[in-house]
């Protein structure tokens, strides 16, 4: 007995083998070549920061910071160079965009997480939504330009004839606008506010809301004055990604804003975005405007990325919660 | 001032129902009303899109639309058949970069790199990239490629989208490899698999639905992206296959052909949005339904 477990036990010695050489420089060079790939993704950004910094740098030296962000002309002939117009059509459009997309996303996304249709309705209705994301924005552009701004013109002309007063609504009202823009991509941005917050939803503890109901809250006391103050986090960085992606759109601005490089107070007057005056002056540029193009792009860059730290800063923080 | 006990005490039929036309009941179903009103007002625009996409793009639709050169203006004849051709090339360039480099993170990621600095940072990047504007891409693609080349390409526009595509195709592979259980994996070591063996024989084959969906949709988001393909692939009126020079594009041409004044252009313009919408749509479709079914 004793001396065939030896045997056997001497066997099973002999039995295994060594890794052959290829065998483990496989494995180790598999390793580092994952490792080089996953930080290949890093550096992307990091070179994509760097390059855009170092190819907009001759356009930042020779036209200033202050100078660039402050001046209103934006004229090749003379090469002056300046892009408040378009900065504040940026944030204009965007902050159009949360004002409406903010109350629907979320009120949209109560719709989809509580029980006041049943779920055989809800599933589809939240697949649907989930779509809009990936239709393509020249597209969206496209239906915008023939469907959206002729159906838009008659409303403006409305709002232009009865609050012209206001320097808001002043001006001419032929549907191409800084209006358009923001009620275009605040159809664009609620899909991201609706799924993160329905998931934020979804995950905070049924004793919190059980909770409530048993003090003798409503249902939607429960949802104002605890489930919402309890998926704040989740509910604000959904509302940055949103922002992040409203402020880059490029197709859909330049097809439906206007692309005017007039700083104006009126919502219905035509402006541009900082993506709009790349896309539609990049083709006749020469070799200046490309530059100061680029650095335009850096603005933009810095504005988006900012905005991107932040929602997912605030999502790593409050993730554990 | 009485308490709850007392006042149950003197009055034994105390209602505590609340009545039907309080104001808190009222206000419950002004806000159910007004979520149910806002949930409708994000669908029509999207059922109104669709429904727009098809009737003005299907008259313009048939076989020669992916056959013949776009009319020059003024002209009525032709299609988008060159546009067809270029985005996929461009797309495969785009996945040349994005698919090897996207799957191998992903696999670091989640088999190598679980829980250390180096991963955290990378996802943090992922998806810093997943926020950085597709213009921004463009103009990378441009800095780096087209002036280091001296002229447009469809290379330099394969480039752009695989910025675009990368974070996409990590972020899904990962979550495809999360979903292995790790058994899997365990029990593969045991006889005596080398970390290699296990990943490329057991691993990414069981995650292979999953990868492919990640690549899909990957490929549907860059499909879609015209503003990235503006400053490096531009356009082309011809045939052209070559990878070094411009080439035409789906989004691109339906951009360059929807702002100006011709009539045929126009309506090619919604020809060509209809197949893109209907290509994007239906492999978003499909790699939902493949990643909904996906259990262990």
């Amino acid at each position: 007995m004793a001396s065939s477990t030896g045997e056997s036990m001497r066997f099973a010695k002999h039995s295994i083998e060594r890794r052959t050489s290829t065998e483990s420089i496989f494995d180790k060079g598999f390793y580092w070549l994952t490792l080089a790939m996953a930080m290949a993704v890093a550096a992307l950004l990091l070179w994509i920061v760097l390059q855009m910094t170092s190819s907009a740098w001759p356009a930042i030296q020779q036209f200033g910071v202050w100078n660039f962000i402050s001046r209103t002309t934006w004229d090749p002939v003379q090469n002056i160079y300046g892009i408040l117009p378009q900065i504040y059509g940026t944030l204009v459009t965007s902050f159009i965009a949360l004002l409406i997309a903010i109350p629907v996303g979320i009120g949209t996304a109560i719709f989809l997480t509580e029980d006041f249709v049943s779920e055989k309705i809800r599933t589809p209705i939240a697949f649907a939504i989930e779509l809009i994301v990936a239709v393509p924005s020249v597209v969206i552009g496209l239906w915008g330009i023939f469907v959206l701004v002729p159906f838009l013109r008659p409303f403006f002309a409305f709002l232009n004839s009865t609050l012209g007063w206001i320097p808001l609504f002043a001006g001419s009202a032929r549907g191409f606008s800084l209006l358009t823009l923001g009620i275009v991509l605040s159809l664009m941005i609620v899909p991201i506010i609706i799924s993160i917050t329905r998931g934020t939803l979804a995950e905070i503890p049924p004793e919190l809301r059980q909770g409530s109901m048993a003090l003798g809250a409503t249902r939607w006391e429960t949802l104002l004055r605890v489930m919402i103050p309890a998926g704040l986090s989740g509910i604000v960085s959904s509302v940055m990604l949103a922002l992040g992606r409203a402020l880059g759109e490029t197709m859909v601005a330049a097809m439906l804003v206007g692309n005017s490089n007039r700083l104006s107070a009126s919502l219905l007057d035509p402006g541009s975005t900082i993506a709009s005056l790349i896309a539609s002056q990049f083709g006749e540029a020469g070799r200046t405007q490309v530059a100061a193009l680029l650095y335009a792009g850096v603005i933009l860059m810095i504005m988006a990325l900012i905005v991107n730290i932040l929602a997912e800063v605030i999502i790593r923080k409050f993730q554990n919660v | 001032m009485t308490t709850i006990q007392e006042s149950l005490g003197s009055s034994p039929e105390v209602n505590l129902e609340r009545k039907k036309s309080s104001s808190k009941n009222l206000f419950g179903i002004l806000m159910t009303g007004l979520t149910a009103v806002f949930t409708l007002f994000i669908l029509v625009p999207l059922f109104a899109l669709v429904f727009d996409v098809a009737r003005q793009g299907l008259p313009r639709l048939g076989l020669q639309s992916f056959t013949q050169l776009p009319p020059p203006p003024g002209l009525t004849e032709g299609c988008f058949g060159n546009a067809i051709v270029g985005t996929l090339i461009v797309l495969a360039v785009a996945a040349a970069f994005a698919v090897p480099i996207g799957v191998l993170a992903a696999i670091y990621l989640n088999e190598f790199g679980k829980g250390s600095k180096i991963a955290y940072w990378v996802r943090f990047g992922a998806n810093v990239l997943t926020g950085v504007p597709a213009i921004i891409a463009g103009l990378f693609a441009y800095t780096v490629v087209v002036l280091a080349m001296g002229r447009f390409s469809a290379f330099s526009g394969g480039v752009a989208l695989a910025v675009v595509m990368l974070p996409i195709v990590m972020r899904t592979t990962e979550e495809g490899l999360l979903i292995v259980p790790q058994e899997v994996r365990q029990g593969s070591l045991a006889v005596g698999a080398t970390k290699f063996q296990t990943i490329s024989r057991i691993v990414v084959p069981a995650a292979l639905p999953t990868i492919a969906t990640a690549v899909t949709l990957g490929l549907a988001r860059a499909a879609g992206e015209a503003a990235p393909l503006l400053f490096t692939a531009l356009n082309n009126n011809f045939w052209s296959t070559d990878l070094f020079r411009p080439i035409a594009t789906l989004p691109v041409l339906i951009y360059f052909f929807s702002i100006i004044p011709y009539r045929a252009q126009q309506e090619i313009a919604w020809a060509a949005a209809l197949v893109l919408l209907g290509l994007v749509l239906i492999v978003s479709v499909i790699a939902r339904v493949v990643t909904a079914k996906r259990r262990f």
